[in-house]
């Protein structure tokens, strides 16, 4: 066998994962600490303030990276619900139903900031537009993924109908990220762009783009921690996850 | 793969290809419904039904702003650059309010004029820092052109 597939094969098993998790950990809250604090520092303090929203335009390093990850780990939650129903390796069922509650999380702080924005801006905390309520919808998916998983008694079971709802859900991903292309919206459309020139003075964009790297791994740090405690509760009565609860009581 | 897990893919693959074609036409259909706003022309052009309640979106024209001295109503032009439609608001406007600035009122129509309940400043995707702003308005005035988006303030 190819020494990458028999690697992707050995990361599939919890124990070698668990010790895999571990050795990065350290790494992934490193560089998501000094990611934020470097991105926060550029945003509030170095990055010029914008030309008509003064100083309130700064809630964008926090609004937007949070708007992406949300996105990001919806996708990355259904891909790992979509390996959990089909080949049912336990590992993408923990991926998946670990990444939910860090989703709603990022979900939630991007509908708050945006509406604390939206008062003075705008001039209204809410309003039903496509992009608004597309979002919202996107908060009660990952509510709905979270509520389905706590309330069946067999977690196997739980995770895997939790992840067909996710993967449901799927279909609100690109509604989100058009909505504003596809309906005449009150958010405004994307100012930073994949391919061709974004609408932001490169002052204001570098700290923007450290911000998104940073909350990857805050993202990556906060998922692996959640998945090794899920992976020893799941695996409780295996071997390996004695052993480990035992060198724990000795330490 | 085994017979099972190739079985739960194309399953799987199924129900995602039928939820996708859902919501697909629920978007197309709804492509009306979830309009949030009509431009002047559209107005004009009789797409809203009357006496209807509807979001008016588009530029305030340039010099068309009026307030009265004694009370909070404000007069103003909106414009899509094809049609004018007069505006009629009483309250207090948002901070990025002003002449050239997207802006959508809700409200209906009457007599011509729309009488709007509830004004709210759009912004754009635009981020300017001040200096670069304040060189783009010399730039523009010294040339003699119309800054975009009233790039002074």
């Amino acid at each position: 066998m190819n020494p990458l597939v028999l690697w992707f094969h050995k990361l599939g098993s919890p124990p070698y994962f668990y010790r895999f998790a571990g050795r990065l950990l350290p790494w992934f809250w490193g560089a998501a600490l000094a990611g934020l604090a470097i991105g926060l520092y550029g945003g509030l303090v170095l990055a010029p303030a914008d030309y008509q929203q003064s100083d309130a335009f700064r809630i964008i390093y926090v609004h937007v990276p949070s708007a992406w990850m949300s996105l990001f780990i919806y996708a990355f939650m259904a891909v790992n619900g979509f390996i959990a129903l089909v080949w049912r390796i336990k590992l993408s069922e923990t991926l998946a139903m670990a990444a939910a509650p860090i989703g709603a999380a990022f979900t939630f702080i991007c509908l708050a900031t945006g509406s604390i924005w939206g008062k003075p801006m705008w001039g209204t905390w809410w309003t039903w537009d496509a992009r608004l309520t597309s979002e919202l919808v996107l908060l009660f998916l990952y509510l709905g993924v979270l509520g389905l998983h706590q309330a069946i008694e067999d977690r196997r079971q739980a995770a895997r109908a939790a992840a067909f709802l996710a993967l449901i859900g799927i279909v609100n991903l690109p509604i989100v990220h058009f909505s504003v292309n596809w309906w005449n919206t009150l958010h405004q459309g994307d100012t930073v762009k994949l391919f061709g020139p974004s609408l932001i003075d490169s002052r204001m964009l570098w700290p923007l783009l450290v911000m998104a790297v940073a909350t990857k791994f805050l993202f990556a740090a906060s998922l692996l921690s959640r998945a090794r405690v899920d992976l020893l509760e799941l695996e409780s009565g295996k071997d390996w996850a004695r052993q480990i609860a035992l060198a724990e009581e000795r330490a | 793969m085994n017979p099972t897990r190739k079985r739960r893919l194309i399953v799987l693959s199924l129900v995602l290809g039928a939820v996708g074609v859902a919501a697909t036409l629920t978007v197309l259909a709804l492509q009306q419904n979830i309009t949030y706003l009509y431009t002047p022309v559209e107005v004009i052009a009789g797409k809203v039904p009357a006496d209807a309640r509807f979001r008016l979106g588009g530029m305030v024209k340039a010099g068309s702003i009026q307030r009265a001295s004694d009370s909070l109503k404000t007069g103003f032009t909106v414009t899509d650059g094809d049609a004018d439609m007069a505006v009629e608001y009483t309250g207090i406007l948002p901070d990025l309010f002003r002449e050239k600035q997207s802006v959508i009122a809700t409200g209906r129509m009457q007599g011509g004029r729309f009488v709007a309940s509830e004004v709210l400043a759009k912004h754009d995707e635009n981020y300017v820092p001040r200096d670069v702003a304040e060189a783009m308005s010399k730039a523009h005035k010294k040339h003699e052109v119309n800054a975009p988006n009233a790039a002074s303030q």
